[in-house]
């Protein structure tokens, strides 16, 4: 289907599936009981999980096929932003033109650093690419004021001229995102029993976009294309020396995924249109990687698992504080719970980094092809354990 | 006809000069061998030839063209192909893949973005390739990684996909050095069906006699920097210069 083979269908039908029914699958515990703090299920950080697994599928053309480590992808991020909300400002508040202008600007400023960055491989690379992006934040932090806005951020203020929409609602309140009319915060809420479903408009626009940018990424991977991308990971000299210019396709790779991170930049700006120099901060940089890395480099699925089980942690496991965990240990006796809340204490709330960073050594060391390889170890010790039932079956009759 | 002019070449890495006024002609359908002893300048020659290094001195002409200052890939491109010494493949890759790669680039040249396209619908290119595995014999390996292969095998791989971009000049550099005798053999056999079936022309660097004296029709011999003798092979087996060069005087 879709010009697919059967495995990648089935898979960019999960992908789907997990996308569309997010506001169910990610809201498992009824509103009112102790475990409610888990539920992940609201448009703010739904809408995170997807335009952050997006960035790491972009990321994963470049990294997974490519080896090419980038540590500066958040530049390309923050440009998209910076792009939409001037969208929102000078042109309307619809946000396809917004996104498709943070696609292209994003697209040129990876060719620009793509071209001088890709002369290095390797370590030199990575670092080449760190300091564009750390110049990036430099310059939207304070020498490009005018048009980033300095530290403050750029925002949407009740004066921007908005030619083709208004410049403030008949309410004199600025105007909000949307979609040819479709408001991005709209948001409609389902009770079912005691569970409380939020389904909005904006995540739903970000779970389209992610649902074809995994399909195109998917034809990528298949393509004659990707094929030469993993030929530049594997051997370069090889590729050289059998008539092939490694160094447009590694500058294609690069572009392509900085495009992905503009998309990105773009959405997470007409879902909330403002844009900081933060964004394009080296740890943003940072986090991209350790997503495609723990979810699996060079998977097509794994960027997106990383996406999320890395938000999932940001935003649910920084919540839990020691008022929770003694809560949840309250059944111990006095000494014992202080002692387990001790224990347990530096690894939530404000401490869920030290959680991350224990199961990211633990995924590299054991898993290096990342939870990918995990979903697949535990398929093969299923199926292995179905085989050996089966064969004792076999063996029953004869007794 | 000759279909690679080597024209007085030299070339100097700091105080040593490795190559000096080197002449060299290959003529078209031979298999020429280069020997020498060690430091002779074969693989400074070799690198020279195909855009690795750039002379100080003097031309290389193939075909009637000068391939001095061009990339690597486009001197692959003009029709020259190179056999590594340790076997160069992609080893993250299945064998399939491996001889698809040459295919594409025969197809498509240096940079072709075909993003969009399935690899599984390149009918034409899988069927290039399969047939180029059956030829090396190893189309039951084709879903293997590459890297996983035996020594002999990857050898085999290497000059396949090179064949499969149908060079007019193929260039071994070493082709057997490491590999048991019986391998050794395997090689100098398929190199000698390649140089009989096709309309080829064969380079060859190397070390190991046994394979110069079998497969060559046209040596040089390489002595400092410079060549010494070019001859048939029995000229230069009796040659006293060359026993001289390889075994010193006193022998």
């Amino acid at each position: 289907m879709f010009g697919l083979d059967k495995r990648d269908t089935t898979l960019l039908l999960i992908v789907a599936c997990l996308a569309i029914f997010a506001p169910f699958i990610l809201n498992p515990f009824p509103t009112d009981s102790g475990l409610a703090q888990f539920n992940a299920g609201y448009p703010d950080l739904m809408q995170r999980f997807v335009i952050f697994g997006i960035f790491a599928i972009g990321f994963n053309i470049l990294f997974g096929l490519t080896g090419y480590l980038s540590f500066g992808h958040a530049a390309f991020l923050g440009v998209g932003s910076y792009s939409a909300v001037w969208m929102f400002k000078l042109l309307s508040m619809n946000v396809l033109p917004a996104i498709i202008l943070s696609v292209i600007i994003a697209g040129l400023f990876a060719l620009v650093i793509g071209y001088v960055s890709l002369r290095r491989s390797g370590i030199y690379f990575s670092i080449l690419t760190l300091a564009f992006a750390q110049m990036s934040f430099s310059l939207a932090y304070s020498v490009l004021t005018p048009i980033t806005n300095g530290e403050t951020g750029l925002q949407l203020t009740l004066d921007d001229p908005r030619v083709l929409g208004q410049t403030s609602t008949a309410d004199g309140s600025i105007p909000v995102t949307n979609f040819f009319g479709l408001e991005m915060r709209g948001t409609y809420e389902m009770a079912v029993g005691p569970w409380a479903f939020q389904f909005n408009m904006g995540y739903y626009l970000c779970a389209l976009v992610l649902i074809a940018a995994f399909y195109l990424s998917i034809r990528i991977f298949r393509s004659p294309f990707g094929m030469m991308l993993r030929a530049v990971k594997s051997n370069q000299q090889r590729m050289n020396y059998t008539g092939l210019n490694s160094k447009p396709y590694t500058l294609a790779a690069f572009v392509i995924s900085g495009m992905y991170a503009g998309l990105a930049g773009g959405l997470m700006a007409s879902m909330d249109p403002l844009a900081g120099a933060e964004r394009m901060q080296w740890t943003a940089s940072g986090e991209v990687v350790l997503m495609t890395i723990l979810g699996g480099a060079g998977t097509l699925i794994g960027p997106v698992l990383g996406a999320g089980f890395i938000k999932y942690f940001e935003n649910i496991f920084s919540k839990i504080n020691s008022n929770v965990l003694h809560s949840w240990f309250s059944f111990l006796p006095d000494g014992l719970e202080d002692f387990i809340v001790f224990i347990i204490y530096p690894f939530i709330g404000k401490g869920w980094h030290l959680t991350l960073g224990i199961l990211f050594m633990l995924v590299v060391i054991y898993l290096p092809g990342g939870l990918v390889e995990g979903g697949q170890r535990i398929g093969n010790w299923i199926r292995g354990r179905k085989k050996s039932d089966a064969r004792q079956n076999e063996t029953h009759p004869a007794e | 006809m000759s279909i690679l002019e080597v024209k007085n070449v030299g070339k100097r890495f700091g105080g040593l000069q490795a190559l000096s006024d080197v002449n060299l002609s290959v003529k078209e359908n031979s298999v020429h061998a280069i020997i020498g002893p060690n430091g002779a300048g074969k693989s400074t020659l070799l690198n020279c030839l195909v855009g690795k290094l750039i002379p100080d001195t003097g031309s290389v002409m193939f075909d009637g063209q000068s391939v001095l200052g061009r990339a690597p890939y486009e001197i692959n491109q003009m029709g020259i192909s190179r056999v590594f010494q340790t076997p160069e493949i992609f080893g993250d890759l299945t064998v399939l893949e491996n001889m698809m790669i040459p295919c594409l680039a025969k197809r498509d040249g240096a940079f072709e973005l075909n993003a969009i396209a399935s690899v599984m619908g390149q009918r034409d290119i899988i069927d290039k390739a399969e047939h180029m595995l059956v030829e090396m014999n190893m189309a039951d390996k084709r879903h293997m990684h590459a890297a996983s292969l035996s020594r002999g095998d990857k050898r085999r791989l290497e000059i396949g996909m090179c064949l499969s971009q149908e060079p007019r000049l193929l260039l071994l550099d070493e082709p057997t050095a490491g590999m048991a005798r019986a391998d050794t053999n395997n090689t100098i056999d398929l190199l000698k069906q390649i140089s009989d079936q096709r309309d080829i022309t064969i380079a060859i660097i190397e070390h190991d006699m046994h394979v110069v004296f079998s497969l060559a029709n046209r040596i040089t011999v390489l002595a400092q920097g410079t060549p010494l003798v070019e001859d048939n092979p029995e000229n230069i087996r009796g040659n006293p210069k060359v026993r001289e060069a390889y075994l010193g005087e006193t022998a």
